[in-house]
């Protein structure tokens, strides 16, 4: 098994306060890895570190065995690692099928080309369909409920074929139907060869879900393992425990 | 040799009136996460308030600033709760920027008015005078402002750090969501700390009026230069505006003593060039948000 | 009568032009006249030292000063895009503010603040204006044809996804500098060939009037009146403005007064009809003819940070 993606030795301080202190771990190609720990472990941090929206102090990124100079958002994209965020990010006053197309990769030869071409559209409805929204091709994304958005989001890191997908909060917000469908959503993806790094907070899900499981504390990681193991590991109880 | 030490002299107090008129536009960010691009133009009706109180009434600018810094917080309050307010959440960032650009318009269109468009000092009867200290001039005029912007700067750190508003505008700078929920009346703490800024643009200006001639056009010229300050010392960072005034002084003085006084304005627009192309998030400028 | 029609004309593409980088991307740039005086320098320029000759040959040139700025443009809006909002507001401020002291200082080419003049050309009297017209007409066809162009395809898309959320943009691939660089390109460009026909109209050159913020100012607000980031809003602003301006100019006189006027009705519009005149029109015509979902709770205001505490 080889690591898709590898994080060494990740440093951010902002002002005097230390977010993520020597942080290192590694990704599993075809793996659905959890990320967690209590507030204020850094594990937003880390993500934003990883995908290159903010720059770290130290440390280094590899990705599918090459190293990743400078991250930054749209290269990383079209390497294959694309993320979600907490809150449901969808461009509001695009449609639902603009959403998805603005994320199939592009040249920039087809700048002037219209908006959807017919390949795109099919398979932006293909997806759409997949993820439940078939119908909603056309309406505005201001117009969906927190739900749709959230399906929105996740459908549209799938445009561009990625290898690596980050999830911040997948379920956050959401009722209990929807958890399932996304769960579901995920394995079925899985399954396809995808691999994911989920950061959660619901831990049922994770257990069920996620293996391996790495644990965040203050910054850096303090555990790591099948998830059951995690569950039991003191470190972890007292790091959830004692903060 | 002489003429570097000199140029440095100069540079310095210039430096110290351009930290005062800085800090309050990092102020202003750092509360309302609005870069108020009406600060150039307030510091200029600073320094026509304080123009006018010395002419028509005689009072001493340095005096006049006692009565013109709590009368421009109420109005920095004011124009906060009437034209920031009301944006809502999503287009505060896009709007505030044209809003405050209209209130700099509205104030230059009301100075034009008011006072025409000739140049204007506040000419005090200092104002020619210099000490001569081992073979340097050292012109009263911008020794006195230099004090004065020390004295505004020391006060401001000392409100921030040792008032409750102070503290209240500190933790809504780092974090806001943080300080709501410890029960820091975020929308009064943006307004009052406006005022703040405000205010003490109304000093700069008062200080400004001394040193340099103005008209209602001049705020242009003052916020690029304002600009470049804050580029060069990392937005949100109040220490790194006031290194980074103190630098821009010395560098401009410099320039205009070994090369030419027409383009040492120039000096401004290269070094933001210079810094946004090599280190946008500014010299002490932490990456919160990730974005300048 | 003309003279009105010529400024409204031109009012209403340089709308259009700043349009497609203010509106369609949310990168509001305060400082866009200075592309306009050097598109107006730029045809004295070849009056003054390449003698180019009178009549119709500087409109010729026109597209060239046009494709030049949209050049120049290029390194210009690399460095400003490394700042975002209000940052790039300012620095467009500034970028105003340095080409009026390069018109002023560079007196060899310019003409300092003596300006450039320009030899009236031999029209024939009766017709004068209308080569100029229809110049100025040209030139706001061009920028429709191009805002219209640019938001049907997928250029248009990614500038409006950066409008919408950048970072997120960033984050799938969308290739957003790019998008910005064209779109920035291409509303200079525009505004240039603008600032060159009415140099020529105008026949003399001066620092304050070429490089002049009540350029930018008038362009910006005619924008918003319309309705930013909309085709006809644009024109629709200048259509509304600029004979209001003149006729506020006839009757009152002082031309201080322009920049409180402007202010006000700035402020106005920012309060109570942000979104402009057309997009507010077609909003209520949706909200008839349409049953509005319930307001979505997960829409909160921390929909921007990228950093979580």
């Amino acid at each position: 098994m080889n690591a898709l993606l590898e994080v060494q030795g990740l440093v951010k301080r902002f002002g005097g306060v230390t977010a993520v202190d020597d942080c290192s771990f590694a990704v599993e190609a075809g793996s659905i890895t959890g990320l967690i720990g209590p507030n204020g472990s850094g594990k937003t941090t880390v993500f934003n570190l990883v995908t290159g929206y903010l720059p770290a102090d130290r440390g280094q990124i590899l990705f599918d065995g090459r190293p990743v100079r400078r991250p930054d958002p749209t290269r990383l994209a079209r390497r294959g690692l694309i993320r979600t965020f907490q809150q449901a990010r969808v461009f509001a006053q695009l449609t639902v099928l603009e959403n998805l197309v603005l994320a199939s990769p592009q040249t920039w030869w087809q700048a002037g080309k219209p908006r959807v071409g017919a390949a795109e559209r099919t398979r932006g409805e293909e997806l759409l369909a997949e993820f439940n929204l078939a119908g909603h091709a056309n309406i505005v994304a201001a117009e969906l409920s927190f739900g749709q958005r959230k399906l929105l989001e996740f459908a549209a890191t799938l445009m561009s074929r990625p290898s690596l997908v980050l999830l911040d909060e997948p379920t956050a917000g959401v009722n209990p139907v929807l958890i399932e469908t996304i769960e579901s959503h995920i394995r079925r993806l899985h399954d396809e060869g995808l691999t994911f790094l989920v950061v959660e907070h619901d831990m049922p899900l994770v257990m069920r879900l996620c293996d391996p499981v790495i644990v965040l504390d203050r910054g850096c990681k303090i555990a790591e393992g099948p998830a059951a193991q995690v569950q039991r590991d003191p470190l972890v109880l007292d790091a959830y425990l004692g903060s | 040799m002489h003429v570097f030490i000199q140029a440095c002299i100069l540079g310095l107090l210039t430096g110290g009136v351009y930290a005062l008129m800085a800090s309050g536009l990092a102020l202003g960010f750092g509360v309302m996460r609005v870069i108020n691009v009406a600060q150039g133009a307030l510091i200029i009706l600073g320094a026509y308030l304080s123009y006018t109180l010395y002419s028509s009434l005689g009072i001493d600018p340095f005096i006049g600033l006692l009565v013109l810094t709590p009368a421009m917080f109420v109005l920095g309050v004011v124009l906060q709760i009437v034209f920031l307010r009301p944006l809502r959440e999503e287009e505060r960032e896009e709007l505030s920027i044209l809003v405050t650009w209209a209130i700099a318009l509205g104030i230059e269109g009301i100075l034009s008015i008011a006072y025409q468009t000739t140049y204007r000092s506040t000419i005090t009867s200092y104002a020619d005078r210099s000490w001569t200290v081992l073979g340097y001039y050292i012109s009263v005029a911008r020794t006195y402002a230099f004090v004065a912007s020390i004295v505004v700067l020391v006060l401001l750190f000392a409100i921030l750090r040792f008032t409750k508003l102070g503290r209240a505008v500190r933790a809504t700078v780092q974090n806001p969501t943080a300080a709501r929920l410890l029960g820091v009346e975020t929308r009064l703490v943006s307004a009052l700390g406006f005022g703040l800024s405000v205010a003490t643009a109304s000093a700069a200006g008062a200080v400004y009026g001394i040193v340099f001639p103005f008209n209602p056009g001049s705020h242009y010229d003052l916020i690029s230069r304002l600009l470049t300050i804050i580029v060069l010392g990392g937005l949100g960072s109040l220490g790194g505006a006031v290194i980074a005034a103190l630098g821009m002084g010395l560098a401009e003085s410099l320039f205009s003593a070994e090369f030419s006084p027409t383009w040492a304005s120039f000096t401004f627009f290269v070094v933001l060039i210079v810094m946004l192309v090599l280190r946008p998030q500014g010299l002490f400028g932490a990456r919160v948000r990730g974005a300048i | 009568m003309q003279n009105l029609f010529i400024f409204t004309l031109m009012f209403a593409a340089l709308g259009s032009a700043w349009n497609i980088i203010g509106g369609y991307s949310g990168y509001i740039s305060l400082g866009h006249a200075a592309f306009f005086g050097v598109g107006a320098y730029a045809i004295g320029i070849t009056f003054t030292h390449v003698s180019i000759g009178s009549g119709y040959r500087p409109f010729y040139v026109l597209p060239l000063v046009g494709f030049g700025v949209a050049l120049v443009a290029v390194p210009i809006g690399w460095v400003a895009f490394r700042t975002r909002a209000a940052t790039f507001a300012i620095v467009t401020i500034t970028l105003l503010f340095v080409v009026q002291q390069l018109a002023y200082n560079l007196r060899s080419i310019t003409g300092g603040s003596q300006g450039i003049s320009l030899p009236p050309p031999s029209f024939p009297v009766a017709t004068f204006e209308e080569p100029f017209f229809y110049a100025m007409l040209g030139v706001l066809a061009l920028s429709m044809l191009a805002s219209w162009w640019i938001r049907g395809s997928k250029l248009g898309l990614a500038l409006l996804s950066i409008r919408d959320d950048e970072d997120r943009a960033r984050g799938l691939g969308v290739q957003t500098g790019f998008a910005k660089m064209v779109a920035f390109a291409l509303s200079s460009g525009l505004v240039a060939m603008a600032g060159g026909v009415w140099g020529y109209y105008i026949g003399f050159i001066y620092p304050q009037f070429a490089v002049d913020p009540l350029v930018t100012i008038g362009m910006v607000l005619m924008v918003y009146l319309g309705g930013k980031g909309t085709l006809w809003g644009p024109v629709l602003g200048a259509f509304i403005l600029v004979p209001a301006q003149q006729y506020l100019a006839y009757r009152l006189g002082a031309s201080n007064l322009y920049l409180v006027g402007y202010a006000a009705v700035f402020l106005v519009v920012m309060l109570l009809l942000p979104r402009g005149i057309l997009p507010s029109i077609a909003e209520r015509a949706r909200r008839l003819r349409t049953r509005r979902l319930p307001p979505d709770p997960g829409r909160g205001p921390q929909a921007k940070e990228v950093v979580a505490s």
